[in-house]
């Protein structure tokens, strides 16, 4: 297939472009899936399976992760005490073993979140495709890759397959001009976007982040800021590679290595939109305008800058928001008009593929240092590399000190799979990517914000400005 | 998979926002096999007190919400989590049909994937069906053919990825149909593994080889 040199295109197109094997009458494309990841919870593509009778097509292209059910307070080796949860984990074992999958499993001295482990061992590049049934895969686009989260069923198709079959998406570039203030991060970035284009804002797109304050961003940060793609509705979010990237990936384990890192290298390189391409929406926002940024009410959607006040539904015009704004605070139990940092916390929560890699753990570390956390708390990093790696730098030990607990890694109480949630009515400051209703527990309440934020949180027992501190 | 085309049965108002994933099927049933029967979990924690008592105003705790086909609902339904377990749910109680302003993407996907139509409407057009159903389920006829819901006088056109039409009304199943292609998929594996071969990960060494590394700061 041949494209007119003249014609520009973005970094989205390039790494579409060079995956697509056919397209078919109705203008969906067959895409070769370069890298797939299965968890506990991919059981249901496991079964569909062996209904049919289908073996995994390209197993070392598939690599299983336990991290959504383990528990976080057992030590390697033991094991695992609730039935249910046992069987789930034993689940993958069997799956991955039986279809000659590799397993960084539940005793895995890299075992961690499937979104944190793949850039750490790898697998994650830039150009490449990936897939995951989560949706946070959407995180590994900070590396310039596509990656999405799909359901069963197309797991499935991946594993038979290992193809998808997509309609291009309509493609936004969101460009933060500027630097952003001490104490704003990747985080807030995020939660003003959505905040600003909605909860689904961005539904239908592939989003590339640009601009000097996406630039000046770490990679850690930018794994953060993709994360939270799907949680503005985007499909998947992209950042170009660049120095950053290439000095992250350098040495990685599972990816290239010597002659051909750097041959890899030239070719990420040339991973990027060209001048004069053409999006279908451009958004631009000026890092100046954000600032530490809280959620107060059930969807990632109702988020503020922290000096701001819960929202009133009397005073909102759209009759179907003020209604949606009155549930939200009726489940928030918050009042009309309520100082944001006079909301009172009864527990932190540190952790998740959104925020619980070692510059997050060494953010909120840095804030608790010689604090003490006036509420209880869990610390649950990223992996179990990221764990080695803070208890290395000491970082452990200032959360025991402050009192929170350090645990080891997995979704833990960002979605409550294996055991750890926050109870009926208690509020939480947690560093996760969804204040749904339920999401950390049933009758939980959430407020999601950076790793500094939640850590001012502990040390105040109520929603903080971490600049104050 | 069941072709779906027209049907004609109740549909149910749930006239809520945002109804995510997680709300739909609450994670701690997920550890539940599909032949468990998802429609047990479909919005757990809004059918249900924490006590377990239904929730006897709410519309799928209706005496006859169980013979429903349709549910119409607000915007952004179904966002977050990638779960088909949200699907399962729906399907599993009986729904072929959800008709929303606007869907998330995933679950878009996962419900044709299960033969569930995910039909949608203009926001104006969603407050007179709403109107029409008014607080209890209500007959309503869905058309694929013509992408059209129809209640009475009320004639309401919805939209549907063109693609997920065809799929829909064949029943038409994707593996079926790539496994057609499997010649091409093997060249072009081929190629892009010869052109680049960096992107063949390393086999991981197993897990009792691996040696942590030295932490570095």
């Amino acid at each position: 297939m041949t494209t007119p040199a003249s014609q520009p295109s973005t970094l989205f197109d390039k790494v579409w472009n060079a995956h697509e094997i056919l397209r078919d009458d109705n203008g969906r494309s067959l895409l070769w899936i370069d890298r797939h990841f299965v968890h506990e919870g991919s059981f249901h593509a496991f079964d569909k399976l062996r209904e049919r009778g289908l073996p995994v097509a390209w197993p070392e292209l598939t690599f299983g992760i336990a991290d959504h059910y383990v528990p976080t307070l057992r030590r390697r080796g033991d094991p695992v005490g609730d039935p249910a949860i046992r069987g789930m984990i034993e689940q993958l074992n069997d799956n991955t073993d039986r279809n000659g999958i590799a397993l960084f499993g539940l005793d895995d001295p890299r075992q961690g979140i499937v979104h944190v482990v793949g850039p750490e061992q790898g697998l994650t590049q830039p150009g490449l495709i990936m897939v995951c049934g989560d949706s946070h895969t959407a995180t590994h686009g900070a590396f310039g890759t596509i990656a999405f989260g799909i359901g069963a069923s197309e797991v499935a198709h991946v594993l038979a397959t290992q193809t998808l079959w997509q309609t291009r998406p309509k493609q936004m570039r969101l460009t933060v001009t500027g630097h952003l203030a001490p104490g704003v991060t990747a985080k807030d970035i995020a939660l003003t976007w959505i905040a600003r284009l909605g909860a689904d804002g961005a539904r239908g797109h592939a989003i590339e982040y640009a601009g000097d304050a996406i630039e000046a961003l770490s990679m850690e940060a930018r794994l953060t800021l993709c994360n939270l793609s799907i949680e503005g509705g985007a499909r998947c979010g992209l950042v170009a590679p660049d120095e950053t990237t290439l000095t992250y990936l350098r040495g990685r384990p599972l990816g290239p290595q010597d002659a051909e890192f750097e041959q890899a290298a030239r070719y990420w390189s040339s991973l990027r939109t060209d001048d004069g391409a053409c999006f279908d929406r451009d958004v631009v926002i000026e890092a100046a305008e954000i600032a530490p940024t809280v959620t107060w009410g059930v969807s990632p959607e109702d988020a503020l800058p922290i000096d701001q006040q819960v929202p009133d539904p009397a005073a909102m015009e759209d009759g179907e928001k003020a209604r949606q704004a009155r549930d939200s605070l009726d489940y928030m139990g918050l009042t009309p008009g309520q100082k944001l940092t006079e909301v009172v916390i009864d527990r932190v929560f540190i952790g998740s593929c959104t925020n619980a890699r070692i510059e997050d753990l060494r953010a909120a570390a840095a804030v608790l240092k010689g604090r003490r956390a006036s509420v209880p708390g869990l610390v649950s990093p990223g992996s179990s590399l990221v764990k080695l790696q803070a208890e290395s730098e000491g970082l452990h030990e200032i959360f025991l000190a402050a009192g929170l607990e350090w645990r080891a890694s997995g979704c833990s109480m960002c979605v409550g799979m294996n055991g750890d949630q926050v109870a009926s009515g208690e509020r939480c400051a947690s560093t996760t990517n969804r204040n749904f209703k339920g999401r950390q527990g049933p009758g939980a309440r959430t407020h999601l914000m950076s790793p500094a934020m939640v850590a001012a949180a502990a040390v105040t027992g109520r929603l903080t400005d971490v600049r104050a501190l | 998979m069941q072709p779906l085309t027209r049907f004609s049965a109740l549909a149910c108002p749930l006239p809520l926002s945002n109804l995510d994933t997680d709300q739909i099927v609450p994670a701690r049933f997920m550890k539940q096999p599909r032949s468990a029967g998802y429609g047990q979990f479909l919005l757990h924690d809004l059918r249900y007190d924490t006590e377990g008592n239904a929730q006897l105003d709410f519309i799928l705790n209706h005496p006859e919400a169980k013979d429903a086909r349709t549910l119409v609902a607000r915007r952004n339904f179904g966002a977050g989590s990638s779960r088909e377990a949200a699907v399962y749910a729906l399907v599993d109680f009986g729904f072929r049909c959800v008709v929303a302003p606007s869907f998330g993407d995933i679950f878009s996907a996962n419900a044709v994937n299960n033969g569930l139509l995910p039909a949608t409407v203009e926001e104006a057009d969603l407050e007179l069906l709403f109107d029409y159903l008014s607080d209890r389920p209500a007959p309503l006829d869905v058309d694929l053919e013509l992408c059209r819901l129809r209640a009475g006088e009320l004639e309401i056109p919805f939209i549907v990825n063109p693609v997920w039409r065809i799929k829909l009304i064949n029943g038409w199943d994707d593996i079926g149909m790539t496994q057609r292609h499997r010649a091409a998929i093997d060249r072009f594996a081929m190629e892009r593994l010869r052109d680049l071969p960096w992107v063949s990960p390393a086999r991981p060494a197993p897990s009792g080889e691996f040696l942590a590394p030295k932490a570095k700061r």
